[in-house]
């Protein structure tokens, strides 16, 4: 332990079965109020098919071949991915860490802070995989789905919460409080939303913005791929989405760890 | 209590930053004994319990637990602590029932077992009528037992308290010291941290004060009593002239002034001080049994800590 406080923030953390019940905590906890827990991602999807898709859409040409409502609807899906874990692994994290520190009391078993931290982003990923599986089927009740394919969404689903919740949990180990998370939801989550080809082709915007997009932003990969496989448009450039979030996932998902590692264990 | 050392602590030290927390203190608890670490607020009481804990790395020295070190086996220690931590970190999602079959969970116990020993423990702290209820109804004497049961759950051979009993009012007090007395008897090694002295006379078999990082001054309560402050204590309202007839009445004395009153603290025997009352008389003038809190302020002063 006397070696812990100056470990690389790349070295790879040891985590045993023991971050399941990590998970399961959360999940019980979830599970006393799921009413209100699948409520948004039942109505919103809706609200967003009807306005967006068929209001605006009547005024709006087709978008990469596509009907606009049709180009909208996977979008929906990667969007309740990105929301879902990203804001489980910053404010309902930070809410257990700091106001209910539960953290504190798990540490004190035979559970690692490791362990804390790898069940919380687990936890993160199921709720990303359990809201976009719910968006996933109203946009299927809208008819909106073409492709077999679409049974690959869900998996999908948990491998980008991973993504995002290991992102917000290096938010979370860095943040000095709550009402800083204003910071990475407005600079970096709100303008995701916007720019990764979720309400228009990223092709309508300037190149150098195309490219940034590409490069940088987690959403862009997510959406590509689950448009792709909720019309069954396979093409080469998806196996490009894909090895940037194995990538990216690994890489975040150690580094968050160690970072709170960092802010807890001193 | 027996020779068996269960807790040894060797130049055991934690630095934050360029805070020195805990400054090369050495320890050793026993076995079934009830260890007491007294002391202000900041002085590195709670640091230390979470260095036992194994959640706190060492900045330096060495801790051994069960002839286990803390830096190494941290999860086999883990698992035969207890830990009722200063504050509430009970899980307010859920139940009184629920909270320990949770925790019981981490220790890998299953279910059933988990529910069995969660009623039995629920029952011991007085809380098997609250066991349907969510936590944020409880108060917070019910909270601090909850606490307690909780860290009973994995039948720990060593229970550390951190400051069991602060905020509590007299009755939910004296119930946790009879808890705690219980689980002695049954051969449990209780480890705790307090700033009542009344409590650490009444639970510890032995104490450290710690003040500033350092422990300052170790023993038995009654003898550190005794060796520090004698038996009595001679108070009267403070005046000059008492003042100085007082200092040549009994040249030997630590006389101490706070406030509007002087203290007289006297090695000699028992009754000396009512001699000198059956004499005289002096305004507001009585004579107690001193106790841990004067031998606390003799040696970590009449500042305040923070």
């Amino acid at each position: 332990m006397k070696a812990d406080a100056s470990t690389s923030l790349l070295s790879v953390p040891q985590i045993s079965y023991r971050a399941w019940k990590v998970w399961r905590r959360d999940l019980e906890v979830f599970m006393k109020t799921y009413k209100v827990n699948f409520f948004p991602p039942l109505v919103e999807p809706i609200f967003y098919l009807v306005g967006l898709g068929f209001g605006l859409g009547g005024f709006v040409q087709p978008q990469e071949g596509l009907r606009y409502v049709a180009f909208i609807a996977p979008a929906l899906v990667a969007i309740s991915m990105m929301f879902s874990s990203f804001f489980e692994c910053t404010y309902a994290s930070f809410v257990r860490m700091y106001y209910q520190k539960t953290f504190g009391a798990i540490i004190a078993t035979p559970i690692s802070l490791e362990e804390v931290i790898a069940g919380e982003l687990l936890w993160g990923a199921t709720k990303s995989l359990i809201n976009s599986t719910i968006v996933l089927g109203v946009v299927f009740a809208f008819g909106l789905v073409s492709s077999p394919l679409f049974l690959l969404i869900p998996p999908l689903a948990f491998l980008v919460g991973l993504l995002f919740s290991a992102m917000a949990m290096c938010f979370t180990a860095i943040t000095p409080n709550i009402d800083s998370f204003n910071y990475p939801s407005f600079l970096f989550i709100t303008p995701m939303f916007i720019l990764s080809g979720t309400f228009f082709s990223s092709h309508n915007l300037p190149g150098t913005v195309q490219t940034i997009s590409k490069i940088f932003l987690p959403l862009y990969h997510a959406v590509q791929l689950t448009r792709g496989l909720a019309i069954g448009r396979l093409s080469p450039s998806l196996l490009f989405n894909l090895a940037w979030i194995l990538v990216a996932t690994p890489f975040f998902l150690v580094l968050s760890i160690n970072l709170m590692k960092r802010r807890l264990i001193r | 209590m027996s020779s068996e050392i269960l807790i040894k602590a060797e130049g055991l030290t934690k630095k934050f930053d360029d805070f020195l927390a805990v400054d090369k203190i050495d320890f050793q608890v026993f076995k079934g004994e009830c260890f007491g670490f007294l002391g202000p607020n900041g002085a590195g009481k709670t640091t230390t319990m979470r260095m036992v804990q194994c959640v706190l790395p060492l900045s330096d020295g060495n801790l051994w637990v069960s002839e286990m070190d803390v830096s190494r086996e941290g999860r086999e220690i883990k698992k035969m602590i207890g830990v009722a931590p200063q504050e509430d970190n009970l899980d307010p999602d859920f139940t009184v029932l629920h909270n320990l079959v949770v925790y019981a969970r981490y220790f890998d116990i299953p279910k059933k077992e988990a529910t069995r020993r969660g009623e039995e423990l629920l029952r011991f702290v007085q809380l098997d009528e609250k066991k349907e209820v969510i936590i944020d109804e409880l108060s917070s004497g019910m909270k601090r037992r909850l606490i307690l049961a909780r860290a009973l759950i994995n039948e720990p051979r060593i229970l550390i308290l951190d400051e069991p009993t602060t905020g509590l009012d007299p009755q939910a007090r004296h119930l946790i010291w009879d808890k705690i007395r219980n689980l002695k008897k049954e051969g449990v090694t209780i480890v705790l941290t307090t700033h009542y002295m009344e409590e650490a006379a009444q639970l510890c078999d032995r104490t450290v004060i710690m003040d500033l990082g350092k422990i300052i001054e170790e023993g038995k309560p009654l003898e550190l009593i005794k060796q520090h402050v004698g038996e009595e204590v001679l108070e009267v309202a403070y005046d000059e002239e008492v003042l100085k007839f007082l200092q040549g009445t009994f040249p030997d004395a630590r006389l101490e002034v706070s406030g509007d009153r002087i203290q007289v603290f006297t090695n000699q025997t028992r009754g000396v001080f009512s001699q000198i009352l059956n004499k005289y008389s002096f305004k507001s003038a009585m004579i107690r049994d001193t106790n841990l809190e004067d031998v606390f302020l003799k040696l970590t002063g009449r500042r305040l800590k923070e």
